[in-house]
């Protein structure tokens, strides 16, 4: 076995690594002190960001991809993955993460878009990405321009799950009624949500998305992560909801506890005592329309 | 004769390895009375006859083994285990982090992410030891053998390092069978379980 016949950056790899993920949370940090306590309690990655997302919607004006030496440095503290978001769009920002080393990129609204046209093409890169999405159209499309994983968009930076529910169920909804459908009304349907006919027979068939599919946009609380598990998601992403919590040593270890044990309310009873305040959240109808960040994107 | 197949559902690539075990139960002809099933407590563990440490996080496997009250009856397991990647690291008997607490079961000694991270991760056709014609294997962050006790064989090498072992009933691969849709490595550790 020499190594000049690997094979790197294949479909398959990229995929697998999503898989690895699956049953886990992952975990929203700003520092290396916030990475290794995130990996402590349990995470499967972090995601290295200048802000986590209430903050970013605070600050406003333009949310960009993070310092390169804020994220090394927490490359350099932990052993999971760590992942980094770039804006929608952004391919360089998305090159110079890749180079960096990260182990997923997404390509995330939670930044402020560098293109209204186009998403970047993420076939073209050896790392994968995770992108958001608010229905199966969404999420088909992306995986066609190469996302190795889905989560859903949510509303993120509220501590509201109410749109990570309706995500979720839509995305649920959408493929439960594929089911029923012959091969011609699923390509009739396909042309309805713009989405490659492909894609759209791939998931009728195997009655879930042809990658993992995480949630995200909202989840503050163990209760949030296990009903989003509950609603299908394949694991979960806690952005805010960790670092901006009372005590957030004990709401990360409870969250991933949580996930593990997410069809058990016992256990979700049990690790939901004394936790301190959960961040403070916002009511999703009080937001103006230019603050909706799961807009962004199509 | 039916084999129980446990899969430890703690965290990682668990519904992959009840497709794979399925598929090679199928096309071992030992179907029949045989069930795989995912393992979520402690007290399923000892009716199993085979255990399956699926890939993941070892870190996060590592904790939820300890919060599950797991880490005494996989000791005391007298089955045949399964182990992949973080599998793998968690068999072993030495990791040099103290995020891991390995369990011990495999005399052997790992090096977590030893190929670098994602982005070194790679498919390469694998010869292996007991397979007549070569395994197309996939490494995702993958850890490397970096001692191998008495009693241990060494099945696989990439580059001189050990990549696939052996020691009694267990079997430890630190890639990934269960992504590649070729089920001889599980056909092999299930003849070894019942023979």
């Amino acid at each position: 076995m020499k190594l000049e016949e690997l094979r790197f950056g294949t479909e398959l790899l990229k995929r697998g690594f999503a898989s690895m993920q699956k049953g886990g949370v992952i975990m929203d940090v700003v520092n290396a002190e916030q990475a290794a306590v995130a990996e402590e309690a349990g995470a499967v990655a972090v995601m290295a960001l200048e802000r986590v997302p209430a903050d970013i919607r605070k600050a406003g004006g333009v949310a960009r991809m993070a310092d390169p030496a804020r994220i090394t440095e927490i490359m350099d503290r932990v052993s999971i993955p760590v992942m980094a978001k770039v804006r929608i769009g952004h391919f360089v920002e998305a090159q110079v993460l890749e180079v960096l080393g990260v182990d997923m990129i997404d390509e995330s609204e939670v930044l402020t878009p560098a293109d209204e046209q186009f998403h970047i093409d993420k076939s073209q890169f050896t790392v994968p990405f995770v992108c958001g999405a608010r229905d199966l159209g969404e999420a088909l499309r992306r995986i066609d321009e190469g996302a190795a994983m889905i989560r859903t968009k949510g509303e993120a930076g509220t501590g509201n799950v109410v749109e990570a529910v309706r995500h979720m169920r839509n995305i649920m909804g959408e493929i439960r009624a594929l089911q029923g459908k012959s091969t011609q009304e699923m390509m009739d349907r396909a042309r309805e949500i713009e989405a490659p006919a492909g894609l759209v027979l791939e998931t009728a068939k195997r009655g879930r998305l042809p990658t993992v599919n995480f949630s995200a946009g909202g989840i503050a609380t163990p209760t949030d992560a296990a009903m989003m598990m509950q609603l299908g998601a394949d694991g979960v992403f806690v952005g805010s909801g960790i670092f901006l919590s009372q005590n957030p040593q004990l709401m990360a270890k409870s969250i991933v506890e949580a996930v593990n044990h997410y069809d058990d309310p016992r256990t979700i009873a049990e690790v939901s005592r004394n936790l301190g305040e959960a961040m403070k959240g916002l009511d999703i109808h009080l937001l103006k329309p230019d603050e909706v960040l799961q807009y962004r994107g199509r | 004769m039916g084999v129980r197949t446990g899969v430890l559902d703690l965290q990682g690539d668990v519904s992959e390895h009840i497709d794979a075990f399925r598929r090679a139960l199928a096309g071992s002809g030992l179907s029949e009375g045989s069930e795989v099933i995912t393992v979520r407590r402690a007290d399923q563990i000892p009716s199993c006859d085979a255990l399956v440490i699926p890939g993941g996080e070892s870190t996060t496997i590592s904790r939820l083994i300890d919060k599950n009250g797991m880490r005494r009856p996989l000791e005391e397991f007298r089955g045949g285990i399964f182990a992949t990647c973080a599998g793998l690291i968690l068999l072993s008997k030495g990791v040099p982090d103290p995020r891991v607490k390995p369990l011990g079961l495999l005399d052997i000694d790992v090096e977590r992410n030893a190929f670098g991270r994602q982005k070194d991760s790679f498919e390469a056709d694998l010869a292996i030891k007991g397979l007549d014609a070569p395994f197309h294997a996939v490494f995702i962050r993958a850890p490397v053998i970096s001692r191998i006790g008495k009693g241990v064989e060494v099945l696989a090498e990439v580059d001189g390092a050990p990549v696939a072992v052996r020691q009694g009933k267990h079997l430890g691969l630190c890639f990934h069978p269960e992504l590649s849709g070729d089920t001889r490595l599980h056909r092999m550790f299930l003849h070894k379980i019942t023979s």
